[in-house]
Order: structure tokens, then C-alpha cells, then sequence
């Protein structure tokens, strides 16, 4: 399979399909980092996410027809704003979802996954009869267009680049949040025992709420960087949530670190398969090397000891 | 429960008037389209009925039952395939005597796993054997390794995943997302009129009622409630010295085998097989079957497959807009409200007052509310 290629060929295909696959990365790891707090940290099962993700991308397209209309100078910067209120609203109907829905099924999480299976089909419906069933695409601002040249044989395009620094930025700060901070303290607390830590205070309640809302919050972030780099759809939520939930379980259902490392091998190995082979067969080959080495390795590929 | 009998007075009662209902009454009543219509949705009966023992006796949630019933639906339309292509009405084509779609996509001789399926007998036991073996293998791989609750249901989402993938990437192979259409006959009987679908459709509900038996007697039996004991306290049952392992890779397998059996019914009854029965939204929908019917219920699986497609069919001829919010609706409904579906609620409201009404020897039958999901979740 490498035989047409010449060596500085071959070089040039990996460095381009690997950054094809660090895009990818950027929007799995951005998926993930909600998932795998609101997965790993709460152990609820959120089919939703897809479509939290896919709200954060409608809020995106609406700020940026609303400053095209209204604001036309401040284009060129709409789009940090459109993230915070992506953040926002994914973030308040997370909370919302929390109380109504996931907070009486706490003891159950094989039924969380149906119930919020459901709520993915009605926020699909919902987003199908207000925004229409068509898929919309973001005008991206003049800055954020074209690419940089970085050798002759070797180009890689702003928007991109963009959306790795944003990922790069949202993982240390939920690093930070989650490490750091007294509120992500509380909420590792929770999870490793939440008897004791309501024992000593700790609102368990208050803290599933807005662990969920934080990680729905995320969700949307992810959705305003993927208009950046994709048009977004109703069901466009539903193509990642399958592999996002992989990377999570691939990664160990706990850790951050093995979160990004998941989604980092994952979507190297797929997109540098893609180019060698048709897409549909670098998906299975890459669903069934995770899937396998899940079988050998089911704590995932870095696992939190916890005494249980 | 000490008898051993794998039916009760009460559980008779309710197979006799179901099958009153699916022999008698809707054959009767419902004009040759809707009861066609009906043996499809009882295609999906057997999947619900497999998820009574894996995930409601069980506690194994799979989610890629799609994947089951795709194996055995697709092992069944390959033989009606071969079947509807023999040369004579395959001539037109370059290579006369192969499934049209290979013909499009330049393939030249019937690939070698296609072979066998020439052989009636060698489709039926591969309808029972590919997914029973498939299951198996998933299953210890997972189960041995003590891998379960929402890790499995995950990755079996995922082998859903990876066989959509695969059936409609090598079209060739597997005629793509079109799936295979236009099968034609069984050993040169025609399945296409309306007798022979209405033949097919008493030969389907005979089969169901066969896994009935099954489901049944399983439930019954010592190993049923060895299912049970596992689904509440795994560690319990383990420690007695049961191998968790074993029962629950047969609890998988046996659902499967239902689900594979479902879709042969389901290739021969509709007379194609598509991609889209194998993937992860059909695997989750017929969960939903299984839940509104009642995860504990043998015959509200068959009653609740019917009464969500029948609600789909007709919410989503009237309101294609309002269907997608009604089965939401219901998923969640279902999860929050009714843990134990149609069952729990007949259990719960229905059948004390036909008690009252009618005195029996037996005070409540036990069956219907032998155990609440509610609280005992089969968590872990």
C-alpha cells in the first residue's frame, strides 16, 4: 500500500492526514470532555449529548446571522460570544434535564440511557420543526478563512488551526476546574463517595447539577467550534455519539488524561487508515481495534483506582 | 413459587387469549395489508421477547440487538436471494446467475461465503448458528472479564455501529444500503401474494409461540431465577458458587437466537433486508418495545411491540411531525413513570378488579409483579 509514494510523499500524506485527524480529535475531545464528566464522573449515561452539542451549534448560526443583520463591524468577533451563550444555553437545559429527568434516576443508569435516548429524539424533533430539517453552515469571518502555507507540499487551513487552540484552551480549563478549583474537589468527592460527602457537608444534590449543566455546557462549546469546521443538521449530533461514548470507555471512564489520549489514537488511526483505504472500512477497522482491545483491557486504557 | 410447572393457571389464561387475539381475532378483522403489517411488527415480537430474558430476567441491557436480528435476517434473504437469481431470471445481466446487485458492482462469480447458501437446510441452521456463535463469542469475551451494565450496552452499541458500517460499505458483498430486494420464492413457492403472506403469517405466529414456550419454561426453571438472584445481587450468586459468567452468556445467546429467528421471519414476511434494521436506533427502538410491554413481562413484550408500532404507523402517517416527540415522550414516560410497562400497570390496576370481580382460588397471581424494577434496580 505504500509502494506508488515516494518517501517525501508519504511524509507530507502523514503530516496532512494527521492533521485531518487532529481536526477530528479536536471535535472528539471537546465532545468527550462532557461526556466523560457527566459519564465518568456521575455515572449517567447521557444518549443526549449528541444533541446538547448540536444546540451550542445552532446557538453558534443564530448569533452569527444576528451580527451579519445587525452588527456587521463586529463580525470579525461574533464568534467568542456565540461560545459563551452556546455554553449557556446548553448548560441551562442541562441543568433543567438534571432536575426534571436524571436526578430520580440516579440508581438506575442503564435507564438513564433510554430516557435520555428519548430526549434526543424529541431535541431532534424540536430543532427539525424550528430550524427546519436542512442542514446550516456558519459564515466563517474573513481572519478565519484560508490556510497556512508550511512547506510546498504541506497546507493547513485557519479554521482548523483555530478550533485545536480552542481545544487546547477548554481542556486546561476543565482541568483546572476539575483539579484545582473547590467546586471540582467537591464534585470528585461526590463521586468517589457520596455518602461521606454529604457527611461532610457537601450539597450532593447541588453538585450533580451542576456537574451535568457544566458538562452539557461543554457540549455546546463543542458545537459552536464544529460549525467552525462542519454544517450542522438535527441529527448530526447522532453520528458522534456513538464514538464518543467509545473514546470515554476507551479511555477509562474517569480520567481526563485518558479521555484526550483515546480521542488523540482514535482519530489518528482513523484518518490516517482513511487515506489508504474507503472510509466506511477505516471506521470498522478503527470501531473494532477499540472494541477489541476493550475486551482485553475493559477498565480502558487509564484506569482511576478506586477502592469500591 | 415451588411448583415447578412452567405455566400457571393464570399465565395459561393469558397465552390462550393472546393467541385467541392473534389466530382468531386479527385474522378475522384486519384486511390482508394491515395484517401484514401486523406480522411485521411480530417480527420485532421476537426481539422483545429475547430482551424479556436478557435484560428483564437478566439484567444485561443489550443494545445491539439490531445486530441479531439483521444476522439472521440477512442469512435468510441471501438464500431467497440466490433463489430469485438464478439464471434464467438474472440473463440480462454479464454474469448471468449472481444477485443483481454484484452485477453492478463488477463482481463476476458468487463470492465463496455465499456458496452455502444454495442449501435450505444449511440457511435455517445458520439463521439459528451465525448469531448464536456471534453472541457467544461477544459474550464470554465480555462477560468472563466481568464486564457489564452500561460498558455492555455500550459496546454492543458499538458492534451495531461497526455492522452498519461494514453491510453498507462492501456493497458488493451485501447490496449496500439498499439491502437485498426482490426475493421471490421459497423452494419455488412465491411469498409475494397475499395467501402466501397470510400463510406466512399463521407459520410466524406458530413460531412465536414456540419462543413463548421457551421463554417460558427458561423463566420457570431453576435457571430463571438464578437470572433473577444475579440481576439483584451478582456478587450473592457468585459467591455461592454459581458461574455468573455461564448464565449470563446463555441468557445473551438465547436473545439473539430470538432476535436471528425474528428477522428470517422478517425477510420471508416483507421480502427484503436492509441495513437499517441492524443499526443503532432500530437496536434501541426495540428495547423501547420491550419496556412499554413490561421488561418482566413474557407476553407484554408481544403486546407492547404491537401497540408502539401500531401507534408509530398511525401517528406517523397523520403527524410525521409529532412522532418523533411521542416515542421521546414515551421512552422517557416509561423510564420515570411505568418501570414495568402494560404489564406493570395490569398488575397494578387491571387485574385486582377483575380479582374482585371474579373469585379465584388464588388471591393475586403472582407473575406480573414479582419483583419492582423500580427499586431494585439491575444497577452494577
Amino acid at each position: 500500500m505504500f509502494g506508488d509514494y515516494s518517501l517525501g510523499d508519504l511524509g507530507s500524506i502523514f503530516v496532512m492526514q494527521g492533521f485531518a485527524g487532529l481536526i477530528l480529535f479536536s471535535v472528539y475531545v471537546l465532545m468527550a470532555l462532557g461526556l466523560a464528566i457527566i459519564f465518568g464522573q456521575m455515572g449517567v449515561i447521557n444518549m443526549a449529548h449528541g444533541e446538547f452539542m448540536i444546540l451550542g451549534a445552532y446557538v453558534t448560526w443564530m448569533t452569527s446571522n444576528l451580527f451579519q443583520t445587525y452588527l456587521p463591524s463586529l463580525f470579525s468577533g461574533y464568534f467568542f460570544l456565540a461560545m459563551i451563550l452556546a455554553f449557556v444555553a446548553s448548560g441551562a437545559l442541562g441543568m433543567l434535564v438534571e432536575w426534571v429527568l436524571i436526578r430520580h434516576l440516579y440508581k438506575r443508569p442503564l435507564d438513564t440511557l433510554l430516557a435520555t435516548w428519548g430526549l434526543s429524539l424529541i431535541l431532534q424533533q424540536a430543532f427539525r420543526s424550528v430550524f427546519g430539517a436542512r442542514e446550516v453552515g456558519v459564515d466563517l469571518p474573513q481572519w478565519m478563512l484560508g490556510s497556512l502555507h508550511v512547506s510546498d507540499s504541506i497546507e493547513v487551513p485557519i479554521n482548523g488551526v483555530f478550533v485545536m487552540c480552542l481545544t487546547v484552551l477548554i481542556t486546561v480549563g476543565v482541568a483546572y476546574v476539575m483539579y484545582k478549583s473547590r467546586w471540582g474537589r467537591q464534585v470528585r468527592a461526590v463521586v468517589q463517595n457520596r455518602i461521606m460527602a454529604g457527611a461532610v457537608g457537601i450539597n450532593t444534590e447541588k453538585v450533580d447539577r451542576y456537574t451535568y449543566g457544566l458538562g452539557c455546557g461543554i457540549a455546546g462549546v463543542a458545537g459552536s467550534a464544529f460549525t467552525m469546521i462542519g454544517s450542522t443538521g438535527p441529527t448530526s449530533g447522532q453520528l458522534y455519539i456513538v464514538d464518543t461514548f467509545l473514546v470515554v470507555v476507551f479511555g477509562g471512564a474517569a480520567s481526563l488524561l485518558g479521555t484526550i489520549a483515546s480521542a488523540f489514537s482514535i482519530s489518528q488511526t482513523q484518518s490516517t487508515l482513511e487515506f489508504f483505504m474507503s472510509g466506511s472500512m477505516a471506521k470498522v477497522l478503527t470501531l473494532l481495534a477499540v472494541v477489541g482491545i476493550l475486551m482485553l483491557r475493559p477498565q480502558g486504557l487509564f484506569a482511576l483506582k478506586v477502592r469500591k | 413459587m415451588t411448583d415447578n410447572r412452567f405455566v400457571n393457571r393464570s399465565e395459561l389464561i393469558g397465552i390462550l387469549v393472546l393467541a385467541v387475539f392473534l389466530v382468531v381475532v386479527l385474522p378475522l378483522t384486519l384486511d390482508v395489508f394491515r395484517l401484514n403489517l401486523v406480522a411485521k411488527y411480530l417480527t420485532y415480537a421476537f426481539v422483545a421477547l429475547g430482551l424479556v430474558i436478557c435484560w428483564g430476567y437478566g439484567g444485561i441491557l443489550s443494545l445491539g440487538q439490531g445486530v441479531f436480528f439483521g444476522l439472521g435476517g440477512y442469512c435468510m434473504a441471501m438464500f431467497l436471494k440466490l433463489e430469485a437469481s438464478s439464471p434464467e431470471n438474472t440473463k440480462i445481466q454479464s454474469t448471468p446467475g449472481i444477485p443483481d446487485f454484484m452485477d453492478w458492482n463488477q463482481i463476476t462469480s458468487l463470492p465463496y461465503f455465499w456458496q452455502p447458501f444454495h442449501s435450505l437446510t444449511f440457511t435455517i441452521a445458520a439463521i439459528i448458528l451465525v448469531p448464536g456463535i456471534f453472541a457467544l463469542i461477544i459474550g464470554t469475551a465480555m462477560f468472563k472479564r466481568r464486564v457489564g451494565g452500561t460498558y455492555f450496552a455500550i459496546i454492543t452499541q458499538a458492534v451495531a455501529a461497526i455492522l452498519t458500517i461494514l453491510i453498507v460499505g462492501q456493497q458488493g458483498y451485501t447490496g449496500g444500503i439498499n439491502g437485498m430486494t426482490d426475493l421471490r420464492t421459497l423452494k419455488g413457492w412465491d411469498i409475494r401474494p397475499d395467501h402466501a403472506k397470510v400463510l406466512l403469517y399463521f407459520f410466524e405466529v406458530g413460531c412465536l409461540f414456540v419462543c413463548i414456550m421457551i421463554a417460558q419454561f427458561i423463566r420457570h426453571s431453576k435457571l430463571g431465577r438464578i437470572l433473577v438472584a444475579m440481576r439483584e445481587k451478582e456478587d450473592r450468586v457468585r459467591f455461592s458458587g454459581y458461574s455468573v459468567a455461564n448464565f449470563k452468556i446463555f441468557a445473551f445467546c438465547i436473545a439473539a437466537v430470538f432476535a436471528a429467528i425474528g428477522g428470517a421471519m422478517f425477510a420471508l414476511q416483507v421480502g427484503f433486508m436492509s441495513p437499517s434494521f441492524v443499526g443503532i436506533v432500530p437496536s434501541i427502538e426495540m428495547v423501547i418495545y420491550t419496556a412499554v410491554g413490561g421488561r418482566l413481562s413474557i407476553l407484554g413484550a408481544v403486546y407492547g411491540t404491537l401497540l408502539v408500532n401500531f401507534a408509530k404507523t398511525s401517528l406517523s402517517e397523520t403527524f410525521p411531525e409529532l412522532w418523533l416527540f411521542g416515542l421521546g415522550g414515551l421512552f422517557i414516560a416509561v423510564v420515570l413513570a411505568f418501570p414495568n410497562g402494560l404489564a406493570g400497570i395490569w398488575g397494578d390496576y387491571v387485574q385486582p378488579r377483575i380479582d374482585r370481580l371474579i373469585p379465584s382460588r388464588k388471591p393475586k397471581p403472582e407473575g406480573w409483579t414479582d419483583s419492582s424494577v423500580a427499586d431494585g434496580a439491575p444497577a452494577e
